[in-house]
């Protein structure tokens, strides 16, 4: 019994014991043990799309009154598959003056970052003397690695809005390129208040300090960082660069097929990663009442069910607000998140040199963040009313969009 | 040899290609990618050598920031599918000369140099202590806050330069 609770810990220990017993070298086991959990963390992201895809079509079907995908069996549910074999058995295209190498190179470029987050997103308890551990590794910069390849990927997009050799394309690349490069910064700000409470950068022991879960304590680090995420994951509704009606489809209006799916793939995988992060960082990750110091067995189960909770957090945003305009989605970033950011992040340092008693810094945490929504609800507030007696600045920009489009 | 070796060997390999690459190169869209790439190779460096705060900072900064800063600039400042350019200009004598004497120097520091080596493992709360002593008034405090008011005034003049008269 105790084996099949603690299941995954001893079975990475027995294969571990079994191969030093053919007389592998401890490091040639070690890496075999590594190799085995990287494969199976890389079919973990894979599977987010065939999972996932079907979730987000069913649940925005059910949101907006229509049945969604139904005729695949069952339920429509496997739609999925007939979508990933149609991929595979389209024709290869390649634009006439497209620039070869890099044109094919960026879809694989912009999956392989995706997948290598998941090196440092924790799946379950740590002992601090195992030799192995749940998820690939435990890096001292964890947070900070996110960060680093999430901004890798901006680059094979401008290869792919580049190479196409297409103005929508570029167009569309330069779009994404300006929404991921404004959100890193409230992003990195949300990260740096729980990584400033925490004292590490290593996620498993952000998850490891956290008795009660940081969506509570600091809420506006966790609301800032979920705006963010969906931002830098082009998420509806900042989902500019696929802005049918302006841009075609983005950067990726000349891929098709198989190199059309590997973008696919790479949102999928990168949203179940931001999705895991998120519930490590503010929903206590593997903690669930303590189920997870019983039965270890299930902690990755629960990391998994609170990255689909966060999830359809996203999906519902989706299903609830109409796409943002271009200079709305720069304003939010730069006037409303990275300021409320830099409020919370001063927070949190006075919090942490004031006390180092974690009940008291939640409840200082707590109200700190209490006033600063009250101190801000009143500014948005007073400008709201100065802008509608008379000095009506940014609304009047607005309402001269829509007689232009009505002419 | 031993695998640190095998490893330097390989990512020297990726950072030179990396950079003969941007050189060499007749696309100068092509030339920013080989700069990413030895980017990369110099960040894989950091990891062998245990920094791996330096080997993120510089994926974030040099690849997420600079590089990027400088495929802009290359999209808005020309024709950038043509590939026209020549890799020689009329300066390359001039070129060949600065190059060889700064080889010559650094390796003229390499050889004399008695580099010292530490035979302590790198402590495994590093980061912690360097985050300490940048806010330390007993260590970098004073450099520290004076290269961020230096940012700050760079912002604010970015700010100025660009906003509409």
């Amino acid at each position: 019994m105790d084996y099949v609770l603690n299941l995954w810990v001893n079975l990475a220990t027995d294969l571990y014991q079994l191969f030093l017993g053919w007389g592998l070298p401890a490091w040639g086991a070690k890496l075999i043990i590594d190799f085995v959990i990287i494969l199976i963390l890389v079919i973990l992201g894979v599977l987010a799309v065939i999972v996932l895809t079907p979730m987000e079509r069913k649940v925005i079907a059910r949101m907006q009154d229509r049945p969604g995908p139904n005729r695949a069996w069952p339920f429509g549910l496997s739609q999925a598959f007939a979508d990933a074999i149609k991929m595979l058995t389209k024709e290869m295209i390649l634009p006439r003056n497209a620039d070869r190498l890099i044109y094919t190179a960026a879809p694989i470029l912009i999956v392989i970052p995706a997948l290598m987050i998941y090196a440092v997103l924790p799946f379950g308890p740590q002992a601090a003397d195992a030799e192995l551990q749940l998820g690939a590794t435990n890096l001292n910069v964890g947070v900070l690695y996110f960060v680093a390849l999430g901004s890798v990927a901006s680059i094979a997009i401008l290869m792919a809005g580049w190479g196409s050799n297409n103005k929508f394309a570029l167009l569309g690349a330069f779009r994404v390129v300006n929404q991921l490069i404004a959100y890193e910064v409230p992003m990195i700000l949300s990260l740096l208040a729980v990584v400033v409470l925490t004292g590490t950068m290593a996620t498993q022991q952000i998850v490891e300090v956290q008795s009660i879960p940081y969506l509570i304590v600091m809420p506006i680090a966790a609301l800032t960082f979920l705006a963010s995420a969906m931002a830098e994951l082009n998420r509806s509704p900042f989902d500019l660069l696929e802005a049918e009606s302006e841009l075609v489809a983005g950067y990726q209006v000349e891929y098709g097929g198989m190199k059309f799916a590997m973008f696919y793939i790479a949102e999928y995988v990168n949203i179940l990663s931001t999705s895991i992060l998120f519930a490590a960082l503010f929903l206590g990750g593997y903690k669930f009442f303590g189920l997870e110091e019983v039965a270890p067995v299930l902690a990755p189960f629960i990391v998994l069910g609170k990255a689909v909770a966060v999830f359809f957090i996203m999906l519902w945003t989706r299903g609830t607000f109409p796409r943002i305009r271009l200079d709305q989605l720069a304003g939010l970033a730069w006037k409303f998140l990275v300021p409320i950011g830099l409020v919370n992040l001063l927070l949190v340092a006075l919090v942490v040199k004031l006390s180092a008693n974690p009940w008291a810094q939640a409840g200082l945490l707590l109200l700190g963040n209490l006033i600063i929504l009250a101190v801000t609800f009143l500014i948005i507030t007073l400008v709201e009313r100065r802008a509608k007696s008379g000095g009506a600045v940014v609304l009047s920009e607005a309402q001269n969009l829509t007689p232009a489009a009505e002419r | 040899m031993s695998v640190q070796h095998a490893v330097f060997i390989i990512l020297s390999a990726i950072a030179l290609i990396g950079a003969l690459g941007v050189v060499l190169n007749r696309r100068l869209f092509r030339s920013a990618l080989f700069l990413v790439l030895s980017f990369v190779g110099v960040a894989g460096f950091y990891i062998l050598l245990e920094a791996e705060l330096l080997a993120m900072i510089q994926l974030l900064v040099y690849v997420g920031a600079i590089a990027i800063l400088i495929i802009f600039a290359i999209m808005l400042s020309r024709q950038a599918m043509v590939a026209d350019d020549k890799v020689l200009n009329e300066q390359w004598a001039l070129g060949w000369l600065v190059a060889v004497l700064l080889f010559a120097a650094l390796v003229y520091v390499l050889v004399k140099v008695n580099w010292p080596v530490v035979e302590v493992a790198v402590p495994a709360n590093s980061i912690q202590r360097l985050g300490e002593s940048l806010v330390n008034p007993n260590g970098f405090v004073l450099p520290f806050e004076v290269a961020s008011v230096l940012l700050l005034v760079a912002l604010v003049g970015a700010v100025i330069i660009a906003r509409e008269k």
